[in-house]
Formats: structure tokens, C-alpha cells, sequence
């Protein structure tokens, strides 16, 4: 919308030599990063992923044989995506259905309500951090909380949570979700928004709190989950990390996450040319995910008339 | 009447109840990773879950923690790791900030097709670019310095601009025509008028980009390889590893280190970041 509107403002403007001047004076840092630190390494990559290019010899043309071999041979690859994916498809909505509900519970006027928001929005500050990380390992790997408090009950165990392929995936994910912070805080300023005269109506029909929440509190929240969706979609496809100090994409290859893959085949087996295509990949899911998203927009999303 | 007013106490006992039992769930790896930094190695894994230190070895664990890994001291990362954070923080908000300017107030050619290319970089994950950067830095012999991690962000950084422009469009531009009828300049309406008003959005970009930079471990991952150049994250990576460092009580320690100037923002600037979060999540 806005951009539309720019664009007409240009169409029927002049622009004065010095408005040109002073702009393009303000935005020559960000076009020295956009040109050295985008446009440039984005055609070198996009050329880079169709050779066979390994840092120590020159790049040699190899077509679309990075591609054709990703998708059908490489069975990494496809752990890889399988992992994310499922990553993804359950950590998200689990974080936003815990956020909301805490949102909600928060969303009253009880005493102490800063500290609970502190409280659970630290972890989201420091969940990108190494050091927690290294304390997840901990919890749930060998000789941790988990399987000390197990042992305190006399349940003996043969793999900690994080030793065993099954369900490995799931302490990560776990770590996800503790991190529903700032989903959080982002819904509390939703449900704020939400005017007081819709309820007080809907109580005065004889609405239950739970018909309340189903028919008023979601549909007026569906642009805030929305834009969370997008968010943590984007997100959690990225997630490198969590993979890379707990688990290092083992038991098995459980937790191989895609950029942990990405990483792996350019900086220890030195195959930039294939990791490059599997970058574009990555963009192409992205775009493909962002696109569908906003497709089903019209379906659920409830924006007021303005 | 009596019976609604027990109700309602019993409902207010029972979400305080349930938050700070929640509450604690969500402090638990932190209260856990403090204790343990304050256990003595032998008695570390005896009785895992417990927050209170069977034997306390304060001392040993803090100064063999300091004492680092490959020949630094753990205060040679702390101090690379403070040098790139302070000086990528403040360029990164600089240059983001003359960008916002200039696409939010500046008529000039092509403002709404830059403002779109600024969108396009904030969906295009960095871990996309990050090999074809690593060939430039190697091809410009900066990889492997501190520089490496700085220029990545010393340009702006998009999201940043992104939340400079939501806070700037609130502002009324009658604001700037005002100062213009008195003789400022356009940079003079920048610096002298908006920044004073646009400065909450500055300061949760500035606090966002602290925690953003001094977590970061992909990048100084890819681009840094000696650990003289090594910043907390990959110091404390390198602790991680059995065979450089098999000290899980120096580990601890240095973990509760790390992440001291990132609870200590946290405190003192709470309300920026969570105004940060509210604003853009209403108008993103």
C-alpha cells in the first residue's frame, strides 16, 4: 500500500537536484553494504552454484548438476529438510499456543504482573546464547537433571534424552518453545488492543468466557498470529546453534538441521559450489512458505474495515 | 455476594500459584546453570537437578575459567568480543538511522525501490549469503580479524531500518516543514528534531542489535579462525570441546560470565525492548 503510493508520488513529482543529493548522501552506507555484503555475494553464489567450486582450484561449470544431484540422490539433503521441517511444524505452533495462553493469562489485573512478564520473557533475550545452549546439553544429555532425577525415582535408562535418535529433535525443540517470550509480549499488545465494549456486550448476550475467547479474543488477534507465523516461520528455518552445541546434528543425524548441513558441506568438506545451491534451495523454501502464508491470509486473517 | 468474592480470591491464588510455578520452570536452566558454576567438579553430576552445591568450589571454578583456553585469558575474548559488539552497535544504528531517514522523509528517485530492496534483505536469511561473503573477506585478506565481524553489520542492517521507518511515519512531518521555515537543513531536521523524538525506536534497535551481536556464533564461526580472535561465543564453544578443556566447573562459570551484559541490559533497559517489541509487532 504504501509503496503504491510512492510510487504515484513519484509519477506526478519533480524531484529537486538537492533532495536527490541529500538522499542518496543518507543511504551510501547502506548501499556500500547492500552492493559488497548482497548484491555481489548473491551473483557470486548464484554463479558459485553451478560449479564445482572448493576454495582451492578455480570453479569449474558444472550446470545444474549440484541441483539435479541434491534432489534426487542426496540423502542428507532430505534429512536435512525432514528435520527443519519437522522442527518447524511443531515447535511454531506449540510457541505460539503457549504464548497466547500465558498472554492471556496475563492480560488481567493481578499484582505482580511486570515480574511474571520478566520472568518469562528472559529466556527469549538468551535463548540465542551459546551458554544456554551448553546448559540444555547439560539438563538432558548424560549425567544431567533429567536422568539424575530419573535415577532419584529408580528409573534407569540406557540413552539420555539427548542420546537417543528418537528424541533428540524434541529437546530442541523444547528449547524453542521455552523462548515463547517475546511471541508473548507481542500478543499481550494485541489482546490490549482488543476494546473492552466488545466483551461487556457479548457477557451481556450471555456469552461464556470460553465463547468470548473462541468468537471475539481470536478472530480480532488473527493479524498478531499472523505476523507471528511469519516470523517464526522464518525463524526456525534458520536454526543452527541449538544443533551445532547440543546434539551436532547427531544421534544419527536426528538433528541435522538444514543450516547445520549448509555449513558442514562449505566449511568441513570444503564444497562451496554444492553448498551454494543448497542456499538457494533454502531461499526458494522461504519464498515458497512466505507465499503460501500470505495465500491463505484472505481465508483466516480478520482485518477491521477501515 | 460472599460466595463470589471467596471465588474470586481462590482464582487469584491459583494464578499466582500456577505463574510462579511456571515462573520458576523458566528460571530453572538459569538458577541451574549459577549453582553449578558454583559446584565442585567431583560432586557436579551427584544429585544433577540440585540448585544447592553439595561442595562449593567458588574460587577454583571462577580463576580456572579466567584463566581461558589456547593461551588467552578468557578477558582477551571478553575484550574482543566488547570491541566488535560496541563498535558494530553503534555504526549498525548509525547507518540504519540515515537510511530511515532518507527513505521515510527524503523525496528522492527511487526512495520506494530502495525501501523495497531494504524488505528483500530482511526475508533472505544471512546464513544464505554468509559463504560468498566468507570468499570476499578471504579475497580482501580480512578474514580471520575482528574487522570480519563488524562489516557485516557497520552498513545498517535492515531490520533495524525497518523499525527506525514504523516510528518515523507516527511522526507528524509538519515537524520537519516547521524547522525547515527556520532555516534547518535537512540533515540539521535529523539530528536537531527527529532523533530527540524518534529515540525509543533508537534505543530498542541499539538493544536488539547488542543481544544480536554479542550471541552471535554463526558468523565469527565462518569468518575467524585463530582464537586470537576469538569472541565469548567461540571461546566458549572451544571450552565445550573434552579435549581442550575438561573443565565443566571453569565452563559453567564462564557461561554465567558471558551472559552477565546480557541480563545487566536487560534489567536496566527493559522497558525499550519491550515497547520495541509491542510497536513493531502491532504495525509490522
Amino acid at each position: 500500500m504504501a509503496m503504491r503510493k510512492a510510487k504515484s508520488l513519484q509519477e506526478t513529482q519533480h524531484y529537486s537536484a538537492k533532495d536527490n543529493a541529500v538522499g542518496y548522501l543518507l543511504m551510501t552506507p547502506w548501499l556500500i553494504g547492500f552492493i559488497l555484503m548482497w548484491a555481489i555475494p548473491a551473483g557470486m553464489s548464484i554463479y558459485y552454484s553451478f560449479t564445482d567450486y572448493n576454495l582451492l582450484s578455480a570453479p569449474n561449470w558444472v550446470g545444474f548438476q549440484n541441483y539435479v544431484t541434491i534432489l534426487t540422490t542426496d540423502t542428507n539433503f532430505r534429512q536435512a529438510l525432514f528435520v527443519t521441517l519437522g522442527y518447524v511444524f511443531v515447535m511454531v505452533p506449540l510457541r505460539l499456543i503457549f504464548a497466547l495462553f500465558v498472554a492471556n493469562l496475563l492480560n488481567k489485573k493481578h499484582v505482580g504482573m511486570a515480574m511474571y512478564r520478566v520472568l518469562y520473557y528472559v529466556p527469549s533475550i538468551i535463548g540465542g546464547s551459546i551458554a544456554v545452549s551448553v546448559v540444555w546439553k547439560q539438563i538432558f544429555g548424560n549425567q544431567g537433571v533429567i536422568m539424575s532425577l530419573l535415577e532419584r525415582f529408580g528409573i534407569e535408562q540406557e540413552y539420555s534424552l539427548v542420546g537417543n535418535p528418537r528424541t533428540a529433535l524434541f529437546v530442541i525443540i523444547l528449547m524453542g518453545v521455552w523462548q515463547f517470550g517475546s511471541s508473548m509480549l507481542i500478543f499481550l499488545s494485541g489482546l490490549k488492543q482488543i476494546p473492552d465494549a466488545l466483551y461487556e456486550s457479548a457477557a451481556m448476550d450471555g456469552a461464556t468466557p470460553i465463547q468470548r475467547f473462541w468468537k471475539i479474543t481470536i478472530p480480532m488477534l488473527t493479524p498478531t498470529i499472523f505476523f507471528n507465523l511469519i516470523q517464526q516461520i522464518i525463524n526456525g528455518l534458520r536454526i543452527f546453534t541449538e544443533s551445532k552445541i547440543i546434539t551436532d546434528g547427531g544421534p544419527m543425524n536426528s538433528t541435522l538441521t538444514y543450516v547445520l548441513y549448509l555449513y558442514r558441506t562449505a566449511f568441513t568438506n570444503f564444497h562451496m559450489g554444492y553448498s551454494c545451491a543448497l542456499a538457494w534451495i533454502m531461499v526458494l523454501i522461504i519464498g515458497l512458505a512466505t507465499v503460501l502464508l500470505f495465500k491463505t491470509q484472505k481465508s483466516w486473517v480478520y482485518y477491521e474495515a477501515q | 455476594m460472599v460466595g463470589e468474592h471467596k471465588n474470586k480470591r481462590l482464582s487469584a491464588v491459583c494464578f499466582h500459584v500456577f505463574s510462579l510455578l511456571l515462573g520458576f520452570l523458566m528460571i530453572y536452566p538459569l538458577l541451574w546453570l549459577l549453582a553449578s558454576s558454583f559446584k565442585s567438579n567431583d560432586t557436579m553430576f551427584h544429585n544433577t537437578y540440585s540448585l544447592i552445591p553439595e561442595s562449593w568450589d567458588i574460587i577454583q571454578n571462577y580463576s580456572s575459567g579466567l584463566e581461558g583456553v589456547a593461551g588467552y585469558s578468557f578477558l582477551h575474548f571478553f575484550k574482543n568480543s566488547a570491541i566488535v559488539t560496541v563498535v558494530a552497535v553503534v555504526t549498525t544504528i548509525f547507518s540504519s538511522l540515515l537510511a530511515a531517514y532518507a527513505v521515510s522523509r527524503i523525496r528522492f528517485r527511487g526512495a520506494g525501490f530502495w525501501f523495497g530492496c531494504i524488505i528483500m534483505t530482511m526475508m533472505i536469511p544471512s546464513q544464505v549469503m554468509v559463504v560468498p561473503q566468507y570468499i570476499i573477506l578471504r579475497a580482501l585478506h580480512l578474514n580471520d580479524t575482528l574487522v570480519a565481524m563488524i562489516l557485516p553489520w557497520c552498513f545498517g542492517s535492515a531490520f533495524f531500518v525497518f523499525l527506525i521507518v514504523q516510528y518515523m511515519r507516527g511522526i507528524p512531518r509538519d515537524l520537519d516543514e516547521a524547522a525547515m521555515i527556520d532555516g534547518c537543513g535537512r540533515i540539521g531536521i535529523l539530528f536537531r528534531i527527529l532523533v530527540p523524538v524518534v529515540q525509543p525506536a533508537i534505543a530498542s534497535a541499539a538493544i536488539f542489535a547488542f543481544y544480536w551481536i554479542w550471541q552471535d556464533f554463526f558468523q565469527p564461526l565462518i569468518f575467524v579462525g585463530s582464537p586470537r580472535n576469538y569472541t565469548i561465543p567461540l571461546a566458549l564453544n572451544m571450552y565445550t570441546d573434552p579435549n581442550s578443556f575438561n573443565n565443566y566447573g571453569g565452563l559453567f562459570a564462564m557461561s554465567v560470565v558471558s551472559l552477565l551484559p546480557v541480563i545487566l541490559v536487560f534489567i536496566k533497559f527493559q522497558k525499550y525492548l519491550v515497547e520495541g517489541i509491542a510497536t513493531d509487532g502491532i504495525k509490522g
